[in-house]
């Protein structure tokens, strides 16, 4: 174990050193405004933050949703899922709130993925939202009959990638450009990929509560009645 | 007076990030550590979102934002993974700290020994 002393120190030195490092710089950098900016009514998108991830590093986003089924398949790999011991639908205050608040998230990350042509919104934005969805009815014993469907499950994960790497395909095929979308159609495919991209987000997030792969076999004590709540 | 503001952002993203470092230096236990490097990454997006802010342009820079909005969504994923190797050491080895840590405690059982399954 280093000593407390000279792990102060060595922080404090490392603090110093980010923070010469920060203020050196410059006070007005170029940055990629203009050109981001300048770009915009071609890419098809109004949002510029969309614009940056679906059009002009549309490679590095593809990339970003392919990480996220790595790490939900090593979470799959290395663990079987848990679901909450105790059944909470026995707790009507709670099976009350999911009511109200399931449809109100799944409603809200839709309506994200939407904005996100033209206002602070997206994919990721609305992937998140779903997760907690996803979070809050695993909690509620409410997704427990899907849990059981893995090869859903596995399309769902998988659906991001596979409809980004088509995307690709199609794009390179039609225009001869990786990801580069044909003149003015840019906003139709930019969207198609956030649907696709939001459903694996949401169910790779809310999975990862699970935090491993769902339990087969036959149902749970506490899943006998599940059909009064469909 | 904008900038004063900036670099407040600036030195306190420094500041989250080694909160974490340091942590992640002085506490052995896995969930701890996992925890530092998400607390090092929050400071990294602070001062990439403060970067952004004054870059020059009426706008704030799109680049940095969509990074830190896809890192914030990587890091939870990576999160989740590392929770699930730890889980996954804990319950072959029983250790929740790394070989080379401080010494096991009364608890940690027969730790040290690496037994592949």
């Amino acid at each position: 174990m280093i000593p407390r002393l000279v792990l102060g120190t060595l922080s404090l030195a490392v603090l110093a050193a980010l923070s010469w490092a920060v203020l050196a710089l410059p006070a007005q950098p170029p940055g990629l405004t203009a050109e981001a900016l300048g770009k915009l009514p071609e890419s098809g998108v109004m949002n510029p933050v969309t614009a940056v991830l679906l059009n002009y590093r549309g490679h590095d986003t593809l990339l970003e949703v392919a990480v996220l089924l790595l790490a939900i398949t090593g979470v799959w790999s290395l663990r079987q899922g848990e679901f909450p011991a105790a059944d909470l639908r026995e707790r009507p205050l709670l099976m009350s709130l999911l009511r109200v608040l399931l449809p109100v998230l799944v409603l809200t990350a839709g309506y994200l993925l939407w904005i996100g042509a033209f206002a602070p919104g997206g994919a990721f934005q609305g992937g998140a939202v779903a997760g907690g969805a996803l979070v809050l009815g695993i909690l509620g014993g409410l997704a427990g009959r899907w849990m059981r469907r893995e090869s859903l499950l596995r399309l769902g994960l998988a659906l991001g990638v596979l409809v980004f790497a088509s995307v690709c395909a199609v794009t390179k095929a039609l225009t001869g450009g990786l990801l580069q979308y044909p003149p003015g159609q840019g906003g139709v495919w930019i969207l198609l990929i956030e649907a696709a991209a939001l459903a694996s987000i949401g169910l790779t997030l809310g999975l990862l509560y699970v935090g491993g792969r769902p339990p087969a076999g036959p149902a749970e004590p506490g899943e006998k009645e599940p059909d009064g709540h469909g | 007076m904008v900038e004063t503001g900036f670099t407040v952002y600036l030195l306190a993203g420094a500041g989250v990030f080694i909160i974490g470092f340091h942590a992640l230096l002085a506490q052995a236990h896995l969930l701890r550590r996992i925890m530092a490097l998400n607390v090092m990454g929050s400071g990294v997006f602070m001062v990439f979102i403060a970067l952004s802010a004054r870059t020059a342009g009426e706008a704030p820079d799109p680049v940095p934002h969509a990074m830190v909005l896809t890192g914030i969504v990587v890091s939870v994923c990576a999160t989740g993974l590392a929770l699930a190797l730890a889980d996954r050491l804990q319950s072959v080895t029983g250790a929740t700290e790394l070989e080379g840590g401080p010494a096991p405690g009364p608890n940690a059982g027969s730790g040290g020994e690496e037994s592949h399954p």
